[in-house]
């Protein structure tokens, strides 16, 4: 019979996926208003997308891509025993998701400043596509930085566990479960990317 | 019951694997900022999500290690993402027909 | 008795450094957990209960006892509190946490202090839908649907009320998890999947909707409460949004929302049955699979609330069909409970009394739900009483009064005292007997098109609704009878044995209440129970 210790691994990681499950259809309903109303205004949605910082949305990009590279090796490194490697991994990874949220921060700001956002008596003026856009713009990122921010949070426990000698090469449980999290995360952006920044 | 697997030895991903893959992840965001300037027109979008899919698929099979783990969750993640995916045609059977 | 050692203490003893009521906001044993989310559902039932009573008073003389507004309001906050805080919590809270680790043979659930976590959830968002009610602005008059663009507008109190559904969200979707986890890595050994109770089976079934469903009602949730705060306009024409929209996301979560309602009562009723007519389920595998059919097939009807919104005529097809195809694994499961009691030797105590009850009260709700997933009828029939008669008898008829079952066959495992069968059973027959007044009036009713969630109408449908109103004091009456009875039996009832009606799942196997850790050692399935 299974030991319980081993049993447990694995419940933990079914609940984590269950809940990624369930994010999934979460941002489902976002998506699925995006694609909708991208159907609706074809040509709004292509010239608002002309609104968004390319650049800036591809680096946001490589940021996340490399801190998801950045948690998974930190995963590894816990398995051999490399706690010390592990936590600094996961350390840069949440100065990556600042790094992210930084200039996220800056991209809002600059459309706030010139009146683009939800209600904005400017925004209010264009054509009803673009109005769309960009409140799914700001709903959708804004609900993604949340869980980026989130991420953030749960990843500086880990390190904090690793640093601790809570997080071992028999118990990384907890660490692997968050690096799913985060990749799920990772994953969001990945669609939301192109949504936004390449529909042009 | 398959999923009470013995693992005594958890699996280990080499780094260099992790980092292989980052080096595709990198070449494919490339690849998809050059296919949003080439004017493909109308097949442009479908390319980027396409690419995105691409993406996705190496970070849930490496970084998220559903190579290594059981059939169980690839076919859970392949429900609900058909779920996912029949609800929003059933809507659009609505808007487009309307 | 068997296995009741005088020195067995059971789960009401407080074993921790806690006592008193600490020790059982502050307690991860799922049996604490189940009670006192049990307690929470019947009396949000009750309150929910009140209300409707004091609608069907308004209707018998509208104007009388309260204005238009106000109605409004009194019938929207009865949707609200006896979906969100009593029916879709509902068994799976109360019964799924007290009964399923221990049919598993386990000890307690995957995550203990998750379903904790549930717990203080779900009275969190409770207090925010109180306060909805409480403060100035008033509770919301848009019906439970809050349909956009009314609720993006309208001054009441919808914001709040929202955010206190969306929280009872998250403790709907945590719950579903840990069943669904528990069923997966908690079986006792010999117990594989075909060999569970059919509880577990339609528990399984419902924690996977609650899991892909409800997120959908929580950005949809969300949806309203940015359209509110920040003017974003998804659902509004003059920004460019459609209305319809909201209710494709609504829908999407509120169909599915009702196999939470009715799967784990199915379960209840496939576990009574065979008890009670000595006879193990007929066709166990069909019932098994019949839970997964209806939970995924019934993901794509949610079109069927919308006929007429606006929608196309080809998803109306559609939707309509898919309608029909989830009503099959349904019949399946009354054919083989039918086919469960047929040459068995039945026993005619108060919890096989509600069980066949629930069959037939089902059975009408289930058939009239064809009616109205016609096209045709349903362009007549929406938005009338029919639709309230619809729902009510497989709501009420059937989740209700499995919840009835339940508490009557579980009552004295729970609390290790027998209540009276006969007072059981004469509540029991006056609560049918007003339920059917009630809600079969509202059949005729809306056939002959009394629009719902209206204030007042036109004469001619005066004595329908005088007579539904009766329905409702008998209903009323009967329901106290069965509560009273129950309650005082908590007090003065006689001790029950392990064992009071022979079924044969783990829990009749362990004294009546449990003890803290359920079993004294891991049991082993040897047979096949069914």
């Amino acid at each position: 019979m299974e030991n319980l210790e081993e049993r447990d691994t694995l419940a933990s990681k079914y609940g984590m996926w269950f809940f990624l499950f369930t994010e999934i259809l979460f941002f489902g309903g976002m998506f699925l208003l995006y694609s909708i109303y991208r159907s609706k205004f074809p040509h709004e949605f292509h010239s608002a997308a002309q609104e968004e910082n390319l650049v800036l949305g591809s680096v946001n990009t490589a940021i996340l891509l490399t801190s998801s590279l950045l948690v998974a090796i930190s995963i590894s490194a816990v398995k051999k025993g490399r706690n010390g490697v592990s936590a600094v991994l996961q350390t840069c990874t949440v100065f990556l998701g600042a790094a992210f949220l930084a200039i996220k921060y800056f991209e809002w700001h600059e459309k706030i400043v010139r009146g683009i956002y939800p209600n904005a008596p400017q925004l209010d003026q264009m054509s009803n596509g673009t109005k769309l856009f960009f409140g799914l713009y700001y709903v959708m990122t804004g609900i993604h930085g949340l869980h980026v921010l989130i991420g953030m949070i749960v990843i500086s426990f880990m390190v904090y566990f690793t640093l601790s000698g809570n997080i071992t090469v028999r118990n990384f449980s907890k660490l692997e479960n968050t690096g799913l999290y985060w990749h799920f995360v990772d994953i969001v952006w990945i669609y939301l990317y192109p949504l936004f920044y390449l529909v042009t | 019951m398959t999923e009470s697997r013995n693992e005594k030895s958890p699996h280990i991903v080499e780094y260099k694997t992790y980092v292989y893959v980052w080096i595709a992840l990198m070449v494919l965001l490339g690849l998809t900022i050059f296919a949003a300037r080439v004017e493909v027109s109308r097949y442009s979008v479908l390319v980027n999500l396409l690419i995105a899919s691409i993406k996705t698929l190496l970070v849930l099979a490496f970084f998220m290690h559903l190579k290594y783990e059981g059939a169980f969750l690839r076919w859970f993640l392949t429900s609900v993402l058909l779920i996912l995916s029949a609800v929003i045609m059933l809507t659009f059977a609505d808007v487009w027909y309307r | 008795m068997e296995n009741n050692g005088s020195r067995e203490v059971s789960f009401y003893h407080d074993t921790g450094k806690h006592h008193g009521i600490l020790a059982w906001l502050l307690s991860t044993d799922h049996k604490r957990i189940g009670l006192q989310y049990l307690a929470a559902i019947v009396l949000f039932f009750l309150v929910g209960v009140s209300l409707g009573v004091l609608i069907r008073l308004s209707l018998i003389s509208p104007g009388t006892f309260m204005g238009a507004e106000t109605y409004n309001r009194l019938f929207s906050v009865h949707g609200i509190i006896m979906i969100f805080l009593f029916i879709i919590p509902g068994l799976p809270v109360a019964f799924g946490n007290f009964f399923l680790p221990i049919m598993l043979g386990a000890r307690d659930v995957a995550f203990p202090r998750l379903n904790r976590f549930t717990w203080w959830i779900y009275l969190t968002g409770a207090t925010i839908i109180a306060l909805s009610v409480l403060l100035p602005g008033g509770a919301p008059d848009t019906g439970w649907t809050f349909y956009a663009p009314y609720s993006i507008e309208v001054k009441a109190n919808v914001g709040l009320a929202v955010f206190g559904v969306f929280v009872l969200g998250f403790s709907s979707i945590l719950t579903g998890l840990n069943f669904v986890t528990t069923i997966h890595r908690l079986r006792a050994p010999g117990m594989t999947w075909f060999r569970m109770p059919i509880f577990a089976w339609t528990l399984y079934a419902t924690g996977w909707v609650q899991m892909l469903a409800t997120p959908v009602l929580a950005i949809t949730l969300i949806f309203i409460v940015l359209g509110r705060v920040f003017g974003v306009g998804f659902f509004d024409p003059s920004k460019g949004g459609d209305p319809i929209l909201y209710e494709h996301l609504f829908w999407t979560y509120s169909h599915p929302a009702v196999y939470i309602m009715v799967l784990p009562a199915m379960g209840i009723i496939s576990e009574v049955i065979p008890v009670f007519a000595r006879h193990r389920i007929f066709g166990y595998k069909a019932v098994a699979y019949s839970a997964l059919g209806i939970a995924i097939v019934g993901y794509f009807v949610w079109g069927h609330h919308m006929f007429t919104s606006g929608m196309s005529d080809t998803s109306r097809a559609i939707f309509s069909f898919i309608t029909f195809l989830v009503a099959v694994p349904s019949g399946i499961k009354i054919f083989n409970w039918v086919s469960t009691m047929y040459k068995g030797s039945i026993v005619m105590n108060s919890p096989f009394l509600f069980a066949v009850s629930f069959i037939f009260l089902f059975s009408i709700g289930g058939l009239t739900g064809l009616i109205i997933g016609s096209l045709a009828p349903n362009l007549h029939l929406h938005g009338t009483y029919f639709i309230v008669g619809h729902f009510h008898y497989v709501m009420f008829g059937g989740a209700g009064f499995a919840l009835l079952t339940a508490l009557h066959y579980w009552f004295p495992k729970m609390f290790g005292k027998m209540y009276s069968e006969r007072p059981a059973k004469i509540g029991w027959l006056i609560l049918f007997i007003g339920f059917n007044l009630l809600y079969f009036t509202m059949f005729i009713l809306g056939y002959n098109g009394m629009p719902r969630r209206y204030f007042d109408y036109p004469p001619r449908y005066h004595t329908g609704h005088v007579l539904s109103t009766i329905g409702s004091w008998i209903l009323a009456v009967g329901l106290i009878i069965i509560f009273a009875n129950l309650i005082r039996a908590l007090f003065k009832g006689e001790k029950a044995p392990s064992n009071p009606w022979g079924g044969g799942s783990f829990e009749w196997q362990i004294p009546s209440p449990p003890p803290h850790e359920n079993f004294k050692e891991r049991p082993v399935l040897k047979d096949n129970g069914h």
